[in-house]
Parts: structure tokens; C-alpha cells; sequence
């Protein structure tokens, strides 16, 4: 009896989450901007520094040795981009549709809320990244892959890190409401100078380097390098990376307990999108 | 879902000294009441009076600054997922994606209720809200009084034990409106639910009412059946309304 009931638990959680997907994907379905615009940054970016790699490599014989880290990194940053905006993005989406009260009057879970903003957000960058990273082989003959099987590691944590970013973010939304949109939106490139997306961690002034180095995406960056450089796997850096990973996720859901419980102590999921 | 008899033998809904604080405002003070299964309650009060606060304290999205509230037996808002599932709401100021559809709408809404057979029991509510010709059009697009078809739609998709409705034919066509108080009646004879009503409509008050609660900033001003009260203030429930706001104004 009581095996039946949890199994009914779980299958009504499902649907729930199955529910957060379908309301985005009617979204997308009845949108074809929305649907070109998921993999219209990462293209762009892509043709832009497949260009500039193209350029570089033909200029100098030492840079040649770069062949493909401009592709690698703009690719690997869409990732991280891509998870944080996938999240938040839904989040905004209720927002503007001041459709949240409704959401939270039901059974919706937090924990199944969210679930189905992170399913959403794998959803837009596999389809975002995944465009990008088919036509970075067919014009500039770069393939991800190239890196070895540590690319799933690269993506893994990048998604991870952008997860626990787009958590925090929703939870700041959630809390502060449109007034926060910027964040959303602009939030992570503040990140982009630490994470050494484009060069060394090395290159950044040494109390810079401190702030890097906390960063999960500093690791997987040194990682890329070493990876497209010395053809190396970076145990090292995947492993602290994947702890850090683990410590924001968590912090980031703490925080959205607390912040979702501030919510409802103000009354705030009332009066959001005003 | 028609409640089961031994469970309507406690209150659907139990509120004790409830309060709740905005900063330096008290949005709801010291409010108790308890309603029945198969009983329709009023929230009736002016702009600024509690009734929404009081609602959403009902639904968990504001968490009271004190009191107690009990739902279908279950404590509010610590075990709110609990009964959340036979609850519903409806309200034309809570709004839905304009960029959906309203089967699109209703397919969402009805996952996140669990509901079996999801498609017939669109399809029963269409036919019963004359929704039928609007489930292919985008919510965005309709117009008030359809949007509040929609909502109410929503509402019932779960047949829910506890109803809380918030202006519910507020925008709609007298014919429309009549039919769905109809509908609510019969609803609440055949499953037992019980249902808290708040609208500035008197008449509908007076035709769905058992009991009314009146609020003004935050607190109970008169309460008692639609009969009790207009023969104490007045000789409709509007005169009941005006008399006690202009009274404590």
C-alpha cells in the first residue's frame, strides 16, 4: 500500500515536471523567433571566432598551436551562457505573463518548479549548442570532440555552474521582481574577465587570480587549454571544478529557499510583474 | 472528486485569530471563521479590506504573521502541498500566458493537477463554460469576460473540495454568469465542496452565500447568513454592504 502510494508521489511529480516543460514548449511551439533566437547567438558567435581562429592560425606558426581554442572556448562559454539564461529565462517568461501566483497555487513543488526550469534550460542549450556545434564542423572543420571524452566533463560542469547561477538568479527574480531583469540577462559576463575564457588564468593580476579560481569555469577553461595545447587531461582542475560545482548548487538552493520564503512572507508573488 | 462522508464531519476549512502583517500594516487581524463541506462563504469588503490577503493565505503564497489555518484537516501553509491538489482558485486579476492557448492552458494546468482522463474532462468543462470555440484561440487574444471562462475552467479542472473564487463572473454576459452560478450550485450540492467567495457583486452574494463575512481594513465588521444580515442593516445585501462601509468610514 504504502509502495503504491510513494510510486503515485513520484508519477504525480513527473507530470508536474513534464507540465513546466510542455508550458515552455507551447511557448516555442507557437514562436518561431523564439525557436531561431536559441541558436542564433551561439551561431553568431561561432561564425565570428571561427573567422578570428581561421585568421590567427594563418598569421603566425606559434598561434597555429591555437588552432580551434577560439572556437573550443566560444562554444564551452555558450554552454555556461546558455544554462544560466535557460533557467532564468522561463522564470522571466512567467514573469511578464504574471502567471506565478497561479503556478504556486497548485502543487507545484519548489524543488519540481525548479527541476523543470533545469530540464528546460538542458533542452535550450543541447538545441542552442548543438546548432552552433554542427555548423562549427561543416564550415570550419571544428569538432568539439576533438578534445576527447573530457568535452562531456566540460559540458557537464559548465551546465552545472550554470544551473546553480540561473537558480540563484530566478531566486533574486522571484524575490526582487522585474526590477533585477538586468542580472538575469547580464549577470554571468561579469564572470566572463575571471573564468579565462579566451586566455590563461596566469594573465589575470595575481589577486584576480584568487577570485578566478573559486570560479568552476576557471578550471574547465584550464582544462579546454590543456586539453587543445598538450592534448592532456586536466584531472586535476575537473575534479575542483566538480566540487565547486556541487557547493554552488547547493548555496544557490539554499538561497532560493530562503529568498522563496521571503516571497511569501511579503506577499511579493502577488503584486510581481507590476 | 465528492468528499468523502466521514471527512465532511470536520470543517473544509478552519481559521483561527488569523493575522498578518506588512510592516507597519496589519493587513488581517484577528480573523477567525470556519466553513462547512457543501457551504459557500462571501468575503465581502472594500478595496484595501484583506479579502485578497485572506485568500492568499488560504493558498499558501503569503505565509501569516499568526494565527492558524487548517484546510481539509491539514495544517496551512506547513502541509499546503498536502491539500493543495483538492483545492483551486480563480480570480480575473491572476493571469495566464497570452501567448497560449486555452487548451494549451488547460493541458498545463491539468498535468500539474494530476488529473486523470485529462482531454474528456476538458472537453466536459469547455462544453459547460461555452468554451468550446475559444480552445484553439491564444488567451491573449480573447476578451475579459473569456478570460474569466478560462480561469474558472482551470479552477474546476481538479474538482476541487475547496473553491476559492475571487470575482468570478466578474466581465461576464448576464446569461453566461447565470449559468455558471447554476453550475457552482449544483457543484457544491453533488461533491460537497466547499467554496469562498469574494465579489462585489450582491446579487450573486445573496444567491450563493450561506454565510457572509464583511472586512474593512483587515478586520471582521459583521458577519451572519445574507437574511440575518439585510434584516439588521438593510433590505438587500448592497444596502447591508454600503451601510456598514459608510459606517465605519
Amino acid at each position: 500500500m504504502m509502495a503504491g502510494m510513494k510510486q503515485a508521489a513520484w508519477w504525480l511529480s513527473a507530470r508536474r515536471l513534464y507540465a513546466m516543460v510542455l508550458r515552455y514548449w507551447y511557448v516555442l511551439r507557437g514562436s518561431w523567433p523564439r525557436l531561431v533566437e536559441i541558436a542564433y547567438w551561439p551561431t553568431v558567435q561561432m561564425v565570428l571566432w571561427g573567422f578570428t581562429d581561421r585568421f590567427i592560425g594563418s598569421q603566425t606558426s606559434g598561434a597555429a598551436k591555437a588552432a580551434g581554442l577560439f572556437l573550443g572556448a566560444v562554444l564551452l562559454w555558450d554552454i555556461l551562457f546558455r544554462s544560466q539564461l535557460g533557467v532564468t529565462l522561463v522564470c522571466l517568461e512567467e514573469l511578464y505573463a504574471r502567471n506565478l501566483p497561479q503556478l504556486f497555487m497548485t502543487p507545484l513543488r519548489p524543488w519540481e518548479y525548479v527541476g523543470g526550469l533545469l530540464l528546460v534550460s538542458l533542452l535550450r542549450t543541447l538545441f542552442g549548442v548543438g546548432v552552433a556545434t554542427t555548423l562549427a564542423y561543416v564550415f570550419f572543420d571544428y569538432g568539439l570532440w576533438t578534445m576527447g571524452l573530457q568535452v562531456i566533463a566540460f559540458f557537464v560542469l559548465l551546465t552545472c555552474f550554470g544551473w546553480a547561477l540561473g537558480i540563484a538568479m530566478t531566486a533574486m527574480l522571484l524575490r526582487f521582481g522585474l526590477g533585477v531583469e538586468g542580472i538575469a540577462w547580464g549577470g554571468m559576463f561579469l564572470l566572463a574577465p575571471f573564468s579565462g575564457v579566451y586566455y590563461p588564468i596566469a594573465t589575470l593580476p595575481a589577486p584576480l587570480q584568487l577570485i578566478a579560481w573559486l570560479l568552476p569555469s576557471s578550471h574547465v577553461f584550464e582544462g579546454m587549454r590543456a586539453a587543445v595545447w598538450h592534448h592532456a587531461l586536466a584531472v586535476q582542475h575537473l575534479l575542483i571544478a566538480a566540487g565547486q560545482c556541487l557547493v554552488y548548487l547547493v548555496l544557490a538552493w539554499v538561497l532560493f529557499l530562503v529568498l522563496f520564503r521571503q516571497v511569501r512572507q511579503k506577499g511579493a508573488l502577488l503584486s510581481q510583474g507590476e | 472528486m465528492s468528499v468523502a462522508w466521514h471527512d465532511r464531519l470536520q470543517p473544509a476549512i478552519s481559521v483561527q485569530r488569523l493575522e498578518k502583517r506588512f510592516g507597519d500594516v496589519l493587513a488581517v487581524r484577528d480573523l477567525s471563521f470556519q466553513l462547512a463541506h457543501g457551504q459557500c462563504m462571501g468575503l465581502l469588503g472594500g478595496n484595501g479590506a484583506g479579502k485578497t490577503t485572506t485568500l492568499a493565505m488560504l493558498l499558501g503564497l503569503v505565509i501569516p504573521t499568526g494565527g492558524r489555518i487548517e484546510i481539509l484537516g491539514e495544517p496551512i501553509p506547513r502541509h499546503r502541498y498536502e491539500v493543495l491538489g483538492r483545492m483551486n482558485f480563480s480570480s480575473p486579476y491572476v493571469d495566464f500566458p497570452g501567448r497560449l492557448t486555452v487548451a494549451e492552458i488547460l493541458m498545463v494546468y491539468g498535468q500539474l493537477y494530476g488529473i486523470c482522463g485529462l482531454k474528456a474532462r476538458i472537453g466536459e468543462l469547455a462544453e459547460l463554460l461555452d468554451l468550446e470555440a475559444l480552445l484553439k484561440k491564444r488567451y491573449g487574444q480573447l476578451s475579459a469576460g473569456q478570460k474569466a471562462r478560462c480561469g474558472l475552467a482551470k479552477a474546476l479542472l481538479n474538482r476541487p473540495q475547496v473553491l476559492i473564487l475571487d470575482e468570478p463572473t466578474a466581465s461576464m454576459d448576464p446569461d453566461t454568469a447565470d449559468r455558471l452560478r447554476r453550475y457552482l450550485l449544483k457543484y457544491l450540492g453533488e461533491s460537497h465542496a466547499a467554496m469562498m467567495l469574494a465579489s462585489h457583486n450582491m446579487q450573486e452574494v445573496e444567491r450563493l452565500c450561506d454565510e457572509v463575512l464583511i472586512m474593512d481594513r483587515g478586520q471582521v465588521m459583521a458577519r451572519g447568513t445574507p437574511t440575518a444580515l439585510m434584516e439588521r442593516y438593510s433590505t438587500d445585501m448592497e444596502g447591508v454592504f454600503l451601510s456598514i462601509a459608510r459606517s465605519t468610514a
